[in-house]
């Protein structure tokens, strides 16, 4: 059997160098163990650390705004929403229609959850319904056995008790847009809102905080399996604001009848915004829950522009309350007040007949008799001497014609012309004509009611450059540690300034003339002085005059003149200083008088300034810390 | 004629019984016991859904292994063929009857079990070829004409196996086919001439197959341009085995594995699951007892003193050997992938049984080491 052992000689080579075959298929393998496990196996465990990790951000509970006293004004609340997992609600339709007949979901919120549905994995929640009342909450809770898949779910939501009562300098919150993204993950985070108004636009970055993270182990597709690490966030800084939270509702209430109108409340000396109100108002809340398009347009194309904070943006002709700034700049000028001018009702210049609004005249009046009457054609006189960029000049001492740094967004500068002015942007010379015009503080001259305030405001404080503030301290800082305010002198004579508020006074205390003598304030220790304006919407033509159709409410509404009026009270010892505009009030007296009045009354009887420096004396800090309680 | 001391030409049940290599049935069970261990592992520390179903399987695969190595010899030469011809029947069932699964055309169905005929096929091309050139003298392998039989016999499951579309096992046929070849005796050169002829034949063939599956032998060979499919796969299981280094997660710690990232971790992947919960170490130490298998059934082929059991013990442990490499090359990123389980650790009824069928042929050979069987029936 030779061939035989010859075969089985063969195979049992061959065997062998088939086992060594494989021995070298083996050996590779095991090199290619050792260049994966060890010589790469920091980068792939990093990779693979990479995979299961993933950082999840958390965001920081936005910081309060409270008003002087502490009262907050902004906060944070419970949002509970119904968010429905699909993978444990095995048919989302039918459940949805089960959910339907505890609490509302319409057909619209109904079509976006199924096509998040489709769109998400199925353990993602989605959100059905957001800020449930508790009853809806409870009858949900209730009937939880029947509704696998859905539950309650407890976010963080704005909330502006006041609602809108003090809106415009509060601003509001609603969701991110595209344009707004910073690069901060947070503003990508869904539902996370930031300032979109107001205190709340302008100090965002303080109140937003800083995120913290948590990192949590993911699977493959992206389900939380256990968090590994957690690091909080630092949540947002407080906001002491200036205003008076009372006085605030107040003076809300006190113009809610009126269409369109403006008050502004502040201290004389500190430049504290004690009240800030511009009708008609918004809701916030109502943007933070998502404002559905038509409540959006129904908001954008108000003519009233309730999203307008007219207190900052809103620019008025002064009227007469500007005469104060001519005859100021006409006492700098060395002419005395005692001159006298002769008031027949008009006056006339080359052939151009300029009234006064009292038909038949003042007769003869010196400064403060004009200041207290309004006599237009004193103050043709006295604008004629003076020349208008004297009177630029003093408006701009005063406050007027550019922005005050208030800390909101959205102030506007008016207008204080000027004769380059009107040769550089209208390309025509300066007319004498338009000098009177301006003494009246009509034509070119636009003014805001906060620009008015600031502008009485340096009359009655003895000359100081105060500017308007509506946070009492920087985010962060207590407002017991903010140093007082120093303003530097504008440079008046006490004697000026003297017979100016002399004039103010008689105005509301003299019953010989004074035009806002009916809306004077009788208990004499809160006495105020002011000064009415009324401005002209439109030129009214001669033939109108002649068929005396002159009266305001003979005209339509939206031809009528605005009212308004700056005061200040106490009389002796001036603290306070109001300003108030109603748009197509009609005259300063009869409008905007009697709520300067009623407002400078009640400041004067919540009396913030000193009661909040009282109660900083008293009680080192009352007002951050220890309030944190919600309401609802 | 040398006669064997102990048996002669005949052995009792009894003396069979007595021969059972009692280390290959440990190292066997070890090895399907970390595969229950590790589908353990892939179940999230669950004996469901795989690893309960996997032991049973063992055991019963373990039984079946005594079965084929009690049985003489001699039957398994006698049915070779009919054996080999009703596993190419059902390979053709396949295609008229048969299930789709993973985009591929492989599965018949028994009643409740589902059957992969091109897996038995893997053991029953070796059991053909081993019948065949058992009967061939040296001379005979040198004469073409007598390797047309054994081509046919490759040739027949390969063809319906690339219609499946199933190019891996294909290959894998072929290799096997190969190494049989090569342990009969064929000339080194003539391997050379089928490889070139088979290279130059690709463009013939290619021009017969369909644009889908043209699509997919492009896919199969060009993994890249699917990156979220099998590319992705494979670098997932590359991070897992990096990340294990040389001592591992911990069992049942792998975070890979179990947080979903590395695919079919309970089939074709299960070795990365392995390596990235025991290392370096716990990698090699499998591969060092799949090598004590190779040199298990090298010993028992050379040992042998018929050419029938030599070729078969040789075959069946190089093709498993084979597919050990594969699998583990394909997981490591060494080679494309190719749907490829690894012996006795992947889930799968049919990749088990036709492992350890596979065994008890290797078995079978052992025990019947010494019989001798003449390369004629009518010489017995």
């Amino acid at each position: 059997m030779k061939p035989e052992q010859d075969r089985g000689r063969l195979f049992t080579r061959r065997a062998l160098f088939l086992a060594g075959g494989q021995a070298v298929l083996f050996t590779g393998l095991a090199a290619r163990m050792y260049y994966l496990q060890v010589l790469e196996s920091d980068r792939y465990a990093v990779l693979a650390d990479e995979n299961r990790i993933s950082l999840r951000l958390l965001p920081p509970p936005r910081g309060r705004i409270v008003d002087r006293f502490g009262v907050p004004l902004a906060v944070n609340v419970q949002n509970y929403r119904i968010v429905i997992v699909p993978e444990e609600a095995d048919d989302v339709d039918r459940m949805l229609t089960r959910l339907g007949r505890l609490v509302e979901v319409d057909e619209h919120a109904r079509r976006r959850i199924l096509r998040e549905v489709r769109r998400r994995r199925a353990f993602v929640p989605i959100t059905v319904r957001e800020n449930l009342t508790w009853e809806e909450v409870s009858r949900i809770e209730v009937n939880a056995p029947d509704l696998p898949g859905i539950s309650i779910d407890v976010g963080q939501t704005r909330f502006y008790p006041y609602g809108e009562a003090a809106a415009h300098s509060l601003g509001y919150v609603a969701s991110v847009s595209e344009r707004e993204l910073t690069g901060d993950p947070l503003l990508e985070l869904p539902g996370f809102r930031i300032g979109k108004n107001g205190v709340e636009r302008q100090f965002d970055l303080q109140l937003r905080g800083s995120a913290g993270n948590a990192e949590v182990e993911v699977n493959a597709l992206g389900r939380v399996i256990r968090e590994l690490r957690r690091q909080d966030g630092q949540p947002g800084q407080e906001v002491h604001l200036t205003i008076d939270v009372g006085l605030q509702e107040f003076v809300a209430r006190r113009v809610e009848n009126e269409r369109r109108a403006a008050v502004v409340v502040m201290d004389a000396h500190t430049g504290d915004v004690l009240s800030m109100v511009s009708t008609p108002s918004f809701d916030p809340n109502a943007f933070n829950e998502g404002l559905s398009g038509k409540a959006w347009r129904t908001l954008i194309n108000n003519p009233d522009t309730p999203l307008t904070n007219k207190a900052i943006a809103g620019q008025y002709a002064p009227g007469s309350t500007f005469k104060m700034v001519v005859a100021l700049a006409a006492l700098e000028q060395n002419i005395s007040p005692a001159i006298r001018s002769n008031c027949v009702g008009h006056t006339q210049l080359g052939n151009h007949k300029f009234h006064c609004w009292k038909k038949g005249g003042h007769g003869s009046v010196d400064m403060i008799e004009a200041i207290k009457e309004s006599c237009d054609v004193y103050f043709y006189d006295l604008a004629k001497k003076v020349g208008v960029d004297r009177i630029a000049d003093m408006s701009r001492r005063l406050g007027l014609g550019s922005t005050l740094d208030l800390d909101i967004p959205g102030e506007r500068a008016g207008l204080i012309p000027t004769k380059d002015w009107k040769q550089a942007t209208i390309g025509i010379p300066w007319q004498l004509g338009e000098t009177l015009v301006v003494g009246i503080g009509q034509g070119y001259v636009l003014t805001t009611p906060l620009q008015l305030a600031v502008m009485t405001a340096r009359l009655v404080n003895g000359g100081f450059a105060v500017k308007p503030r509506l946070t009492l301290a920087p985010p962060g800082v207590d407002p017991a540690d903010e140093p007082p305010r120093k303003f530097e002198s504008i440079g008046l004579s006490d004697r000026a300034r003297q017979i100016i508020i002399q004039g103010m006074n008689e105005v509301v205390n003299n019953p010989q003339g004074g035009t806002a003598y009916g809306s004077r304030i009788k208990d004499e220790t809160m006495a105020m002085g002011g000064k009415t304006g009324t401005s002209q919407v439109r030129r009214i033509s001669l033939a109108e005059r002649d068929r005396g159709v002159r009266k305001n409410k003979d005209r339509p509404w939206r031809e009528r003149d605005h009212a308004l009026f700056v005061g200040y009270a106490p009389m002796d010892a001036p603290r306070y200083v109001v300003s108030v505009i109603v748009e197509h009030g009609g005259g300063g007296s009869k409008a905007a008088a009697p709520i300067a009045k009623d407002v400078l009354l009640e400041t004067q009887k919540r009396d913030p300034s000193a009661a909040r420096a009282g109660r900083v004396a008293t009680a080192p800090a009352p007002s951050a810390k220890s309030t944190s309680g919600q309401p609802q | 004629m040398r006669l064997s001391p102990n048996y002669g030409a005949e052995m009792t049940f009894r003396q069979r019984l007595w021969q059972v290599n009692w280390s290959l049935i440990f190292l066997i069970a070890v090895i399907g016991g970390v595969g229950i261990a590790m589908l353990y592992s892939a179940g999230g520390g669950n004996m469901q859904p795989w690893a309960s179903r996997q032991g049973i399987r063992l055991l019963v695969g373990l039984m079946g292994v005594f079965a084929i190595a009690l049985v003489d010899i001699r039957i398994w030469l006698r049915y070779a063929y009919v054996i080999y011809g009703l596993v190419l029947l059902s390979l053709g069932a396949v295609e008229i009857v048969g299930s789709v699964g993973m985009g591929a055309q492989r599965w018949l169905r028994f009643g409740g079990f589902q059957l992969q005929p091109s897996e038995f096929m893997k053991i029953a091309v070796v059991l053909a070829l081993a019948r065949y050139f058992h009967r061939l003298n040296i001379e005979d392998i040198g004469r073409p004409t007598y390797l047309l039989v054994p081509l046919m016999l490759v040739g027949a499951p390969v063809a319906l196996v690339i219609k499946q579309p199933d190019l891996g096992t294909a290959v894998m046929l072929l290799l096997g086919g190969g190494a049989m070849f090569f342990l009969a005796g064929v000339r080194l050169w003539k391997f050379g001439v089928v490889l070139v002829a088979g290279i130059a034949s690709i463009p013939i063939g290619w021009n017969f197959l369909h644009d889908y599956q043209r699509q997919r032998i492009l896919t199969f060979l060009n993994p890249e341009t699917d990156p979220l499919g099998s590319g992705y796969h494979i670098l997932q299981s590359q991070i897992a085995f990096g990340s294990g280094g040389v001592f591992g997660k911990g069992y049942l710690q792998g975070t890979q594995s179990h947080l979903n990232f590395l695919p079919e971790r309970h089939t074709d992947f299960i070795f990365t699951m392995l390596a990235e919960e025991f290392g370096l170490v716990g990698g090699l130490l499998l591969l060092l007892l799949y090598a004590i298998l190779m040199v298990y059934g090298l010993a028992v082929a050379v040992r042998s003193r018929n050419h029938f059991g030599r070729l078969l013990a040789m075959g069946v442990t190089v093709t498993i050997l084979l597919y050990v490499f594969v699998n583990t090359a394909m997981v490591m990123g060494l080679i494309p992938v190719v749907g490829v389980p690894l012996p006795m650790l992947s889930y799968g009824g049919t990749a088990l049984l036709t492992v350890l069928t596979g065994c008890g042929f290797l078995m079978n050979a052992y025990i019947h080491r010494d019989i001798r069987i003449a390369r004629h029936a009518s010489e017995a």
